[in-house]
């Protein structure tokens, strides 16, 4: 066990944990951010989604000891309230089912939309195929990544 | 009631002085949990909804939320005949108590059949009584009140909100008999409402099982046998027990618990737990059930026979043509993308649990049998689900969260991986089926058999789906194999395969007979409603309706250059169900294009969510066909997560167009119908394309790669 310091959404946290555990685990259990969901816990489905340092990253396989000095955003720092241009698009283009998947998607596309603010088609492909709806939202996903790229233009 | 109380204090008043009409409640009891504001003062009206004085209208949504959109559905009908103004409607979920609502399961896409008439009358009734409660204030009759948007009006201009009279219209008393709107008077019914938890779902808040956290809570995991027909025969716990956060390792049930401070270190501690299994059955590969499977369909001695109209062996000696096959599929784990969890606190007289059930009900008896209980000490509070397709119809999860925390006498939740959820078991099971059918020199159907053989299914054929009502010789029989491999409700049970079966057959016998696919269907259609052989089950007018819009809609029968379309329609769970797929060729490999549906649930409730479950369960039924697949080799399940099963992904979907009849018939349901008939339109366009008939799921694993 050692005592690690993380800066998850601007704030800092300390917890005691075995360095070798996963963040996942760390935010879900130990620090009750539970925005973050275990899906497969080998970095195939993508709900574990968050950002390190701004990069889209897995964090059911990634050890909290590795992150100790990254800036981790969370689906709950994306917007505490839900006015993150991703998260009202996601609520305007009513994309959940079960929503379950949904806060790995979001986070995805927000690591997109960050980056480039004009996507392709091929450029969303590309950023959310990692991620697995089992409700099959797909074609809504796509359609509220184009809204949230037009709402962060505006 | 007092202003000041904590939510919990506020559900238990009402529960109690509200004459026990309302029965809120609330999961929502860790600190992580976030706060739902109730409002103060808020008055019963029946057991679906409260009003405050305020305006903001509570209404209770019973059922189970799987991702169907039960609840926004259901309150959308109340609020409909209450004429509320829906920004001012809050949703809880209800607590389990089917005293009060009778059938609180999801399953069988039966919700919205089973309580559109109830939730409408729960809110005309307030709506009456609010009326009532203004009339009587302004001394006017109250036919001359109307309402719109949480007021009730009258001719001379006066206008009180229902928060105004939420006081004196909860005292009224309810009518017995209420008249209900007409169905072009529906204001907020058929368009398009967001989902109520959009906005705890988008910003992360604990909605789910997996999520439920309470002070003190252990965490568990639990090693279950690792091959069906094995049992546990001796474990050490040595290494196990010495490792960081570890309670205690405990067994039952044929299984070995590790009980921990969190829910990583249980998982560490579980691979250190040395277990010595035995082999209890016989230990079955997945060769064992392709032979079985093709044994059964050999020999008609054993079947069990479920249909038998006129006389199938003499027709089929005189028939001038005979189109035969056999389709098969494998059995396939429901992937829920929120494994099985529960939580469970047993307290010596009671347990107190939360967590994903589709049959919240049925595992709060079974707790009871098990522990030694009365029902009523037994509580459950429901979550959101993230997914269910069937597996959370089980309750085995629940019972053993239950078990364990009987034994270990703490709270605790226990998790299941993704290997745990995919190796556990309740898969759709293994089928065969063969068709036969006769053709005369005219090409008409005039004998038609069905052999359905499975693993664990009993009988996996429906002998009342179509086209049995139109042909005068029909035969339907089953056979079934136990096995030790546990199998259970797949989203769409039996259907989700047999529909692919039959439209891919019936395309199959319409080329042999030299028709349209279309126009087949639709011949033995007339032929139904002109002289109907036997039972007939489904409505043959709904079905001509669904296959010809989806026709005109998809263009069927007019030349696209390079484009072959498939045609499927499906009577299922009570909706009517046509699609026609798009295939096109690139680089020599067959490519799904588009899907077009044409979907009759009779009025639809919520555009957005309906659209999203047709368009969810097309994705579903495609991605299925194209890949699910479970295989075993001594008893062992070979794929146990994402890496060796595969889903369908985002870059994988075709174009999808969905039309809704909406023809004013009372609702049925839609979290199943869609998905059956999405496997055969895309297998009959492959046909087309390639000139490759196929017979079995996967499609991928007969060399059908998509393009």
């Amino acid at each position: 066990m050692a005592v690690i310091s993380l800066k998850i959404n601007g704030k800092s946290y300390q917890t005691d944990v075995d360095a070798n555990t996963p963040l996942l685990w760390v935010l879900r259990d130990h620090l009750d951010l539970a925005g973050t969901k275990y899906g497969c816990g080998m970095a195939m489905c993508g709900a574990c989604m968050v950002h390190i340092n701004g990069e889209a990253t897995r964090s059911c396989v990634l050890p909290v000891s590795a992150v100790e000095n990254a800036a981790i955003t969370t689906i709950e720092g994306l917007s505490a309230t839900g006015n993150h241009p991703v998260q009202q698009a996601w609520n305007e283009i009513d994309v959940p089912q079960c929503g379950y998947c949904q806060s790995g998607q979001m986070m995805s596309a927000a690591a997109l939309l960050a980056k480039n603010s004009n996507p392709s088609d091929k450029d969303i492909e590309a950023a959310m195929t990692g991620n697995i709806c089992r409700c099959g939202t797909y074609h809504r996903i796509h359609d509220a990544v184009k809204l949230a790229a037009t709402k962060m233009k505006k | 009631m007092k202003n000041a109380q904590s939510r919990r204090d506020f559900l238990k008043t009402t529960a109690l002085t509200g004459g026990g009409l309302v029965l809120g409640f609330s999961w929502f009891s860790s600190k992580a949990f976030a706060p739902v504001v109730i409002t103060a003062n808020t008055l019963p009206f029946n057991a679906y909804l409260s009003i405050a004085p305020s305006g903001i209208v509570t209404i209770f949504s019973p059922n189970p939320e799987i991702g169907q959109g039960i609840k926004t559905a259901f309150p959308i009908i109340v609020a409909e005949e209450l004429d509320a103004d829906w920004e001012k409607v809050q949703v809880e979920q209800a607590a389990l108590d089917t005293k009060r609502f009778e059938r609180q399961l999801t399953g069988g896409s039966g919700a919205i059949k089973h309580s559109w008439e109830r939730l409408r009358k729960a809110g005309a009734t307030a709506r009456y009584m609010l009326v009532e409660a203004a009339a009587k204030k302004w001394s006017v009759p109250a036919a001359e009140c109307t309402t719109s948007k949480g007021f009730v009006m009258h001719s001379s201009g006066k206008k009180l909100s229902y928060g105004e009279l939420a006081n004196e219209a909860a005292l009224i008393t309810p009518p017995k008999d209420i008249k209900l709107k007409a169905n072009s008077d529906f204001s907020l019914i058929g368009t398009s409402v967001k989902g109520v938890d959009n906005n705890a779902i988008l910003t992360g808040k604990p909605l789910f099982g997996m999520d439920y956290k309470r002070d003190g809570m252990l965490y568990a995991v639990i090693q279950r046998p690792p091959a069906f027909g094995q049992k546990l025969k001796s474990f050490d716990a040595t290494e196990a027990k010495k490792m960081a956060g570890v309670v205690d390792v405990v067994s039952f049930d044929n299984k070995v618990a590790v009980v921990g401070k969190s829910t990583w270190q249980t998982m560490q501690a579980r691979k250190a737990l040395q277990i010595v299994w035995e082999n209890d059955k016989p230990l079955e590969n997945s060769a064992d059930h392709d032979r079985i499977l093709k044994e059964m369909l050999n020999s008609s001695e054993k079947a069990t026979v479920h249909r038998k109209d006129g006389d199938v062996e003499t027709a089929f000696k005189s028939a001038h043509k005979i189109v035969e096959s056999a389709y098969q599929c494998p059995f396939l784990p429901h992937n829920a993308m929120e494994p099985m969890n529960f939580f469970a606190h047993f307290k010596g007289d009671s347990i107190e649990m939360a967590g994903p059930s589709q049959t919240p009900e049925a595992a709060q008896k079974q707790v009871a049998k098990l522990l030694n209980l009365p029902p009523d000490k037994v509580t459950i509070e429901l979550t959101r689900m993230g997914g269910g397709f069937g597996r959370r119809l089980n309750t085995d999860y629940a019972l053993e969260a239950a078990e364990l925390s009987s034994i270990i006498k703490a709270p605790v939740k226990v998790t299941w991986t993704r290997e745990d959820d995919m190796a556990g078991g309740i898969y759709r099971p293994a089928v065969r089926y063969r068709f036969k059918a006769a053709l005369d020199k005219m090409g008409n159907i005039t004998a038609f058999m069905l052999h359905g053989a499975s693993i664990n299914a009993g009988n996996a054929t429906r002998p009342d789906n179509f086209p049995a009502g139109a042909i005068d010789n029909l035969l339907v029989q089953s056979s079934d194999y136990k096995s030790p491999i546990t199998t259970g409700p797949w989203r769409a049970p039996i259907t989700n395969f047999l529909a692919y079966a039959e439209q891919a057959f019936l395309d199959e016998v319409a080329q042999a007979a030299g028709k349209d696919p279309i126009q087949l269907r639709m011949e033995l259609l007339e032929k139904a409603q002109k002289s109907p052989v036997g039972k007939i089950t489904y409505d043959i007018n709904r079905f001509k309706e669904v296959s010809k819009l989806v026709a005109e809609k998809a263009g069927w029968g007019k030349k696209k250059k390079g484009v072959s379309l498939g045609f499927s329609v499906y009577f299922s769970h009570a909706s009517y169900v046509a699609q026609i797929a798009e295939v096109i060729l690139v680089k020599g490999k067959p490519v799904v294009k588009k899907v077009v549906a044409a979907v009759d649930c009779g009025i639809v409730i919520n555009e957005s969510s309906a659209k999203n479950q047709v368009f969810g369960a097309i994705v579903d039924g495609l991605g299925h066909a194209m890949h699910g697949n479970m295989t075993f080799k001594e008893g062992v399940p070979q794929q146990n997560n994402y890496d060796k099963y595969r889903l369908i992904r985002y870059n994988e979907v075709p174009e999808i167009e969905v039309h809704f009849v909406n023809n004013g018939i009372d609702p049925t349901g839609l979290g199943e119908p869609a998905l059956p008939p999405t496997g055969g339109a895309i297998a009959n366009a492959i046909y087309k394309t390639t000139g490759k008939r196929l017979y079995n799921q996967p499609f991928a694993e007969q060399s059908t790669t998509l393009g």
